[in-house]
């Protein structure tokens, strides 16, 4: 029950990383399945459909329920801590965005027991994605449950604004911000602008399956071309709202681990800024092969070109961060040195893919497959290891065991460059992506089975750290505030696992790396900014939980609301629109509830504080 | 001097394997790597060009990384604190405009292939004109200027363009034949895409469906035969000439009543389904039914048809024939009908 009202962002931040994995863990099961399928040719452990299935739910399950939720677990257990505050700005609203997500995750994976799951592609590209086409209720989950997930992720990036905009402690100006605070920031900024396009696109979408409309279809007037330019308007700068976290970790591991401050601060900021920018310029770099002609085509393929610039300055600048440091090798800095090469080579094969005429060869085969992998799953998912890593000590006052993280990162990384570099190769000998199968003796054999063999040793790899995450529970608590011992930044000033109110005394910040600098005055801890006072806190509530739980039933009467069932009770129930306005009713109800009766939190007396002894 | 070989010796099996790997190369007549038309050529200079631009960043980033992980880890005993540099504005400078000179260079030939590819011969005299359209999951291809229809094998003369005019009834598909050239996306109505490649070079080249379709996408081939002038112009006459009819009046009935309100065989016919005149002597049955009178051999084509006519969702899922069963051929039917088939070859 505790878990289900709690508003505290550092249990939020358990909540999304238990989601996260959950989901993530789906999401990999469906992957090996896919690698299964195509370990040789003309196999046929699953059947056509149920491969498009695997896939398309592989996509969307990943993207909006595996990496982004682990994201959100970091920056909900950092950001306050990084910044020196007590909570986010908004904590009910941050309660409310974890559980849209998970409840628009659970609609999206209950679609596998009711009557099919989306097979349109994770990009459901009309009209493929159309009732025509698309005759179960898969994409209808899809639509909704994904509109519901968006919600959650578009609450929580305005929070985060807010937060970081307006709760820095005193002396943290924003050139003082720590890289992972900045990549948030630039983060929640392309949240806002980019989850609105998506949010456009699912519900017209969702009006074309469910009420008829016309957006999409050529008969009835509309355009399905309309539907990539959408999708991708969104799409593309959510491939940053990914890596850009990544960046920010990877910037706070490297230089702790080489114990040397980060090369270039302010130019890591600025290209983080310019890279957000362009990626809202690029969209059409998807949609080369559409027919859009040459001269957008040349546009979108030198401004795509541009974003290596800027994404060049920071690898170099964390190159230069260990140069002349010394360099520890623990596995969460072997994750983000890892990260180096491996983002690289993905960035190299977006540069590739970026020049129009040679992407009408790469487009939509294995090639492309290899290089939006190496950058989400080699930057990204090597930078959420590093981060995992580097943070769980101070998340869980708990440390991981080194052994198993470094069994972990060689598993993962050689499984990881075993099953996507060859697909490279897959994609120029001409194997197209999405096929469930492929005839024998085109070339293609060899490097299917390699490809599925990393798989899953990747898998092997994800499984130790479970297994390492597991073993860390069965220890118990008590690591010093700075394990690491060369911590940096805010949050190594305080106990880990931080206390409910993070700090007693607000800190005062007199430089970057803050507590660092303290370090080098031969400091212990922080100079506080403020004398040690009753500390004001949010109540726990239940809304938020209770108005998700609304608007996932809504959710599902709407889907349903043109369904016959057998059940005559069931179809006059949803038939009539019951069963969504119900829904509706929980969700506003609690809405009004919280408007009504004003909740003023509680306070932390003195004597309190003084008895914890801190 | 020990410590300068150790990386190459590492490296340098490494580079082995890629040779190995470069010089298989894959099919001469699928893989993107053996260009054997004009268009796939320029468009694989443009990939060569990229990719030795992106493997000289990518050899100075991997040696910068090796060299500071190898040089600054920490020894034992290491305590003091290393100097906190801030940057350097020199070397900041290096790596931004470094960059922007690489692209700029493939910026260039991007930009005037992108043009090049853009030339238009829709109203080319002398091209042959192709219009493309594609089903879920198979092409037709219609010749205006000759007035054929065919399906699933394109038949294009050598040294001439083929200007193709692509569009779909259904979903989006997308028209690629690796060797020839880049793919190009079949969209609806009002949003048509032209775009045209040649060859030099006569023989069969794979082409598939590259955007993805439904249930089976993954089956949606094709074949491209470059042939001669000449070959071209006797195959002109005999898609043609008239087609023999089935011998035995039952079975014709038959065939006429519940095959061809959909598939057309010569004069005779619908168009909802592929055109099947010739259909003996094509490459493969259904796209995916390899027949060994093509030139990729396989199984018997009287085999493949029989195959495919007992049970058509077997071999490819989700497409939109009807089953003869169920429309209530018997079986003696169904192999007479795939025995007619598989005679109704082209001289």
């Amino acid at each position: 029950m505790d878990w289900l009202t709690t508003v505290d962002h550092k249990k939020i931040a358990v909540l999304y990383l238990l989601g996260g994995t959950l989901f993530f863990g789906i999401g990999g099961i469906e992957a090996i399945i896919i690698r299964l399928q195509l370990i040789k040719p003309m196999n046929d452990l699953v059947s056509a459909q149920t491969f498009n299935e695997l896939i398309t739910m592989h996509g969307t399950t990943m993207i909006f329920l595996g990496v982004m939720p682990i994201i959100f677990a970091l920056m909900n257990a950092l950001i306050p801590l990084q910044i020196g505050a007590r909570d986010v700005a908004f904590p009910f609203l941050n309660s409310l965005g974890f559980w849209t997500f998970l409840f628009g995750g659970l609609l999206l994976n209950l679609s596998w027991f009711m009557g099919g799951a989306p097979d349109a592609g994770w990009t459901a590209y009309t009209p493929l994605s159309g009732t025509k086409f698309s005759t179960t209720h898969g994409v209808d989950f899809y639509t909704v449950g994904l509109q519901l997930a968006g919600l959650g992720t578009l609450i929580g990036g305005i929070n985060f604004l807010a937060t970081i905009i307006t709760m820095r402690a005193p002396g943290m100006s924003f050139m003082r911000m720590p890289m992972f605070t900045w990549t948030t920031f630039i983060t929640s900024a392309m949240i806002l602008f980019a989850f609105p396009a998506i949010t456009v696109g699912l519900v017209l979408l969702t009006f074309d399956r469910i009420l008829g409309a016309n957006f999409f279809d050529v008969a009835g007037g509309g355009n399905p071309i309309l539907w990539q330019h959408i999708f991708w308007i969104f799409g593309h700068p959510e491939v940053y709202v990914l890596i850009l976290p990544a960046f920010g970790i990877i910037s706070e591991v490297i230089p702790t681990f080489a114990r040397k401050r980060l090369f270039g601060y302010s130019s890591m900021v600025f290209a983080t800024i310019l890279i957000a920018f362009l990626g809202f310029m690029v969209w059409a770099h998807h949609m080369f092969t559409t027919g859009l002609g040459p001269v957008a085509n040349a546009l979108f393929s030198i401004s795509t070109m541009l974003i290596a610039v800027p994404t060049g300055i920071k690898i170099f600048n964390w190159m230069f961060t260990m140069w002349g440091g010394q360099v520890r090798f623990t596995s969460a800095n072997l994750f983000a040195v890892g990260f180096i090469p491996t983002f690289t080579m993905g960035g190299i094969t977006g540069v590739m893919l970026a020049s129009a005429p040679a992407d009408f060869q790469f487009h939509d085969t294995y090639f492309v497959v290899a290089h939006f992998h190496y950058v989400i799953v080699g930057g990204l998912v090597f930078g959420l290891f590093a981060g995992l890593h580097f943070w769980w000590p101070k998340m869980f006052g708990r440390m991981l065991n080194e052994t198993i993280g470094k069994w972990t990162f060689w598993t993962f990384a050689i499984g990881f460059h075993m099953t996507f570099f060859v697909q490279h190769f897959l994609g120029l000998l001409g194997m197209q992506r999405r096929v469930f199968t492929y005839l024998p003796n085109q070339g293609f054999d060899t490097m299917n089975l390699v490809s599925t063999l990393g798989a899953i040793l990747m898998g092997i790899g994800v499984m130790l750290f479970l297994f390492n995450a597991f073993h860390s529970f069965t220890k118990p608590k008590g690591v010093a505030n700075d394990p690491w011992e060369d911590g940096r930044t805010l949050e190594w000033s305080i106990p880990s696992p931080p206390p409910e109110y993070n700090f007693k005394q607000i800190p005062l910040v007199r430089g970057l790396d803050a507590f660092w600098k303290e370090k080098m005055a031969g400091h212990q801890e922080m100079t506080p900014a403020e004398p040690v006072g009753s500390i004001h806190m949010p109540s726990p509530t239940i809304l938020p939980f209770v108005m998700s739980v609304g608007i996932f039933i809504a959710g599902l009467g709407l889907m349903f609301s043109g369904e016959q069932f057998s059940n005559s009770f069931m179809s006059f129930i949803f038939n009539n629109w019951i069963v969504c306005g119900l829904g509706l009713l929980i969700t506003f109800g609690s809405m009004v509830l919280r408007s009504l009766f004003d909740d003023h939190g509680w306070h932390i007396e003195l004597e309190e504080l003084e008895e914890e002894g801190v | 001097m020990m410590k300068w070989w150790q990386p190459v010796k590492r490296i340098l099996p490494m580079l082995a394997v890629f040779s190995l790997l470069l010089a298989g190369c894959g099919r001469e007549d699928l893989s993107v790597l053996r260009p054997q038309g004009p268009v796939a050529q320029g468009q694989y200079d443009l990939m060569k060009l990229s990719i030795s631009i992106m493997v000289v960043v990518l050899l100075v980033v991997f040696v910068i990384a090796g060299y500071v992980m190898i040089k600054f880890r920490r020894r034992p005993g290491q305590t003091e604190i290393p100097e906190q540099v801030e940057g350097n504005f020199k070397l900041e400078i290096i790596w931004t405009v470094i960059p922007l000179i690489l692209v700029l260079v493939l910026a260039v030939p991007t930009v005037r292939e992108v043009f090049a590819f853009a030339n238009d011969h829709s109203d080319d005299k002398n091209a042959v004109h192709v219009k493309v359209t594609s089903h879920q999951y198979w092409w037709e291809f219609d010749y205006p200027q000759y007035d054929i229809k065919t399906a699933q094998d394109l038949i294009i003369p050598t040294n001439k363009d083929i200007a193709f005019e692509l569009k779909t009834v259904d979903v989006i598909h997308s028209f690629w034949v690796p060797s020839l050239s880049g793919k190009m996306d079949t969209n609806p109505d009002g949003t048509l895409n032209k775009f045209s490649f040649s060859t030099a070079k006569e023989g069969v080249y794979l082409g598939k469906c590259a955007e993805f379709c439904g249930t089976s996408h993954g089956l949606m081939e094709f074949k491209v035969k470059a042939v001669s002038e000449d070959a071209f112009d006797a195959w002109v006459a005999s898609m043609k000439a008239p087609v023999e009819p089935i011998a035995d009046q039952a079975l014709a009935l038959t065939f006429k009543n519940q095959c061809l309100s959909c598939h057309a065989i010569g004069d005779q016919g619908g168009s909802a389904g592929p055109n099947l005149t010739g259909i003996g002597s094509r490459e493969t049955v259904a796209s995916i039914l390899l027949n060994a009178e093509g030139s990729q051999g396989g199984d018997p084509v009287v085999d493949n048809l029989k195959e495919w006519l007992h049970d058509p969702q077997s071999v490819k899922p989700g497409n939109k024939m009807p089953a003869p069963k169920d429309l209530g051929l018997t079986d003696e039917e169904i192999d007479g009908i795939a025995e007619y088939l598989a005679n109704s070859t082209l001289k």
